[in-house]
């Protein structure tokens, strides 16, 4: 079974300026590129599928997919290994913990801009616990004090909002993607606190690009079983993690959509059964 | 000759049978495909865990394969619209290079496993299938909750789809073929063949 290449919101954080530059070369990119054929009008399951898949740009997404594997073989994938080889497991799960943690800001924008008071409760207390006794973040005491960790992002509240994914968009250096989830990704990126901190400063610069690096290299190590395993086992990588990632995503949005626990305070009669996690609480029987 | 109370009652009684029936059919299924995965947990974690050589552990894998996961079901779902194109003798190639490369990509899939635990957490009804929630442990990494549709429930319950993380294996491979053959003009032969060309190189 292929693991899925899970993304975090700590993964995504590069800097605005190069953000802009990067979906400006896209766009111009694929205007060059041109457009997928569509099948004969005559062939409606063919038309269909098409339809379904949702990737008119498709041959441009696929050169873009193309260099990034090239510059991902050459750069990254290399100092993903190497960085798994040198440094113990431990600590490379203490770095995603610390980054994730950094994240917490913007998640917790999100969450209270998708309505979802609990998960915005959790994001919260997990902010506040693993600063302190998690020691800056580098251990995930939360998740076993009860607060599990989820992912939220702009793009999930814009979906929340109504906005549809629109057609599949495979970006240089960020993969793949989407209009909604790439303006979600702008967006999260102008929302984050630690990103205003001492703007234009040469130290806060270089804390951004650390940030990154390390980030894009610590999400690589850890994708690199799975991505791995799809390369080996798709007959098209491409069409694969083209799938991979918008079931991925409408998980996610599942996921967010389906919590709807209440925040109720506990003294409040009936308030446990309702402010249970999800699969734990009460549901009557189906017909 | 029945009088008016007991035909209302034998009436009554063949409602609530009949609406009760499929509920308690469920609920079978339910407990059923729940101890279903968990039998079949145990024994891929077995293999997993176990000491074989690459070769035995990819005929055990078989084994259990044959017997708790629907191949031909997930294979013609993966074909989609092109199973009915498909000729008599194309179909019968088709499964046997589909059940191949099932068990080569479990197979190496699973090589990569040591220390596996399936945990059974709850199930639920979906239509005729029942899911079940597993968490499976890996050694050094954060525990993944993994789902297994199981259909025919009741009956003979056997694996149609795993999902995990919101992906669906059986969508993904549907859609993976889908994307070659739109680039091989339909051409299920050449599916075939290269079906063949990556299980050769996977063994």
């Amino acid at each position: 079974m292929p693991a899925t290449p899970r993304r975090r919101a700590t993964s995504k954080t590069i800097p605005p300026g190069g953000a802009i530059a990067l979906l400006t070369a896209v766009s111009l990119c694929a205007a060059l590129a041109g457009c997928a054929t569509p099948p004969p009008a005559n062939d409606p399951e063919a038309v269909a599928d098409f339809r379904q898949t949702n990737d008119p740009l498709e041959p441009a997404n696929r050169v873009f997919y193309q260099i990034n594997n090239g510059l991902d073989t050459v750069i990254l994938k290399p100092v993903a290994q190497a960085y798994r080889y040198v440094v113990p497991a431990r600590v490379r799960t203490g770095v995603l913990n610390l980054l994730d943690n950094l994240g917490a800001p913007v998640r917790l924008t999100n969450d209270a801009l998708q309505g979802k008071p609990k998960r915005a409760g959790d994001t919260a207390m997990r902010f506040v616990i693993n600063s302190t006794i998690g020691l800056g973040g580098v251990f995930d005491v939360a998740a076993d004090l009860g607060y599990p960790p989820h992912d939220s992002d702009f793009a999930l509240t814009l979906a929340n909002w109504g906005v549809p994914e629109g057609p599949f968009l495979f970006l240089p250096i960020l993969g793949p993607s989407g209009p909604r989830d790439a303006a979600g990704f702008g967006v999260d990126i102008a929302l984050d606190p630690f990103g205003w901190v001492g703007r234009g400063t040469r130290a806060a610069t270089a804390a951004t690009w650390t940030r990154t690096g390390v980030g894009a290299v610590s999400e690589r190590e850890r994708l690199l079983d799975p991505v791995e395993q799809i390369k080996k086992t798709a007959l098209d990588p491409y069409a694969t993690f083209r799938s991979l990632y918008r079931q991925n995503r409408t998980g996610k949005l599942d996921t967010m959509r389906a919590d709807t626990r209440a925040t109720i305070p506990v003294w409040w009669p009936g308030a446990n059964a309702a402010n249970a996690p999800d699969g734990q609480r009460q549901t009557p029987p189906a017909k | 000759m029945l009088n008016r109370r007991d035909s209302f009652a034998a009436a009554a009684a063949l409602v609530l049978g009949a609406t009760a029936m499929p509920r308690f059919a469920q609920a079978q299924g339910v407990e059923k495909a729940t101890a279903f995965v968990q039998q079949t947990g145990d024994k891929l974690t077995a293999i997993v865990n176990g000491n074989l050589g690459a070769v035995e552990k990819r005929r055990a894998l078989t084994q259990v394969m044959e017997v708790t996961v629907d191949s031909d079901g997930i294979a013609r779902f993966c074909l989609g619209r092109f199973w009915r194109g498909a000729s008599a003798d194309q179909q019968k190639r088709y499964l046997a290079a589909f059940h191949e490369v099932l068990v080569t990509n479990i197979a190496s899939k699973l090589g990569e496993y040591r220390g596996v635990r399936v945990s059974v957490q709850r199930a639920r009804m979906q239509e005729d299938d029942v899911i079940v929630t597993t968490t499976v442990e890996r050694p050094n990494n954060p525990p993944t909750a993994v789902e297994w549709v199981i259909g025919q429930p009741g009956a003979a319950p056997r694996i149609v789809d795993v999902q995990a993380e919101g992906t669906s294996l059986r969508l993904t491979q549907r859609q993976d073929y889908a994307a070659y053959l739109s680039r091989n003009n339909n051409d299920v032969d050449a599916l075939i063949a290269a079906m063949k060309a990556q299980t050769a190189a996977g063994k």
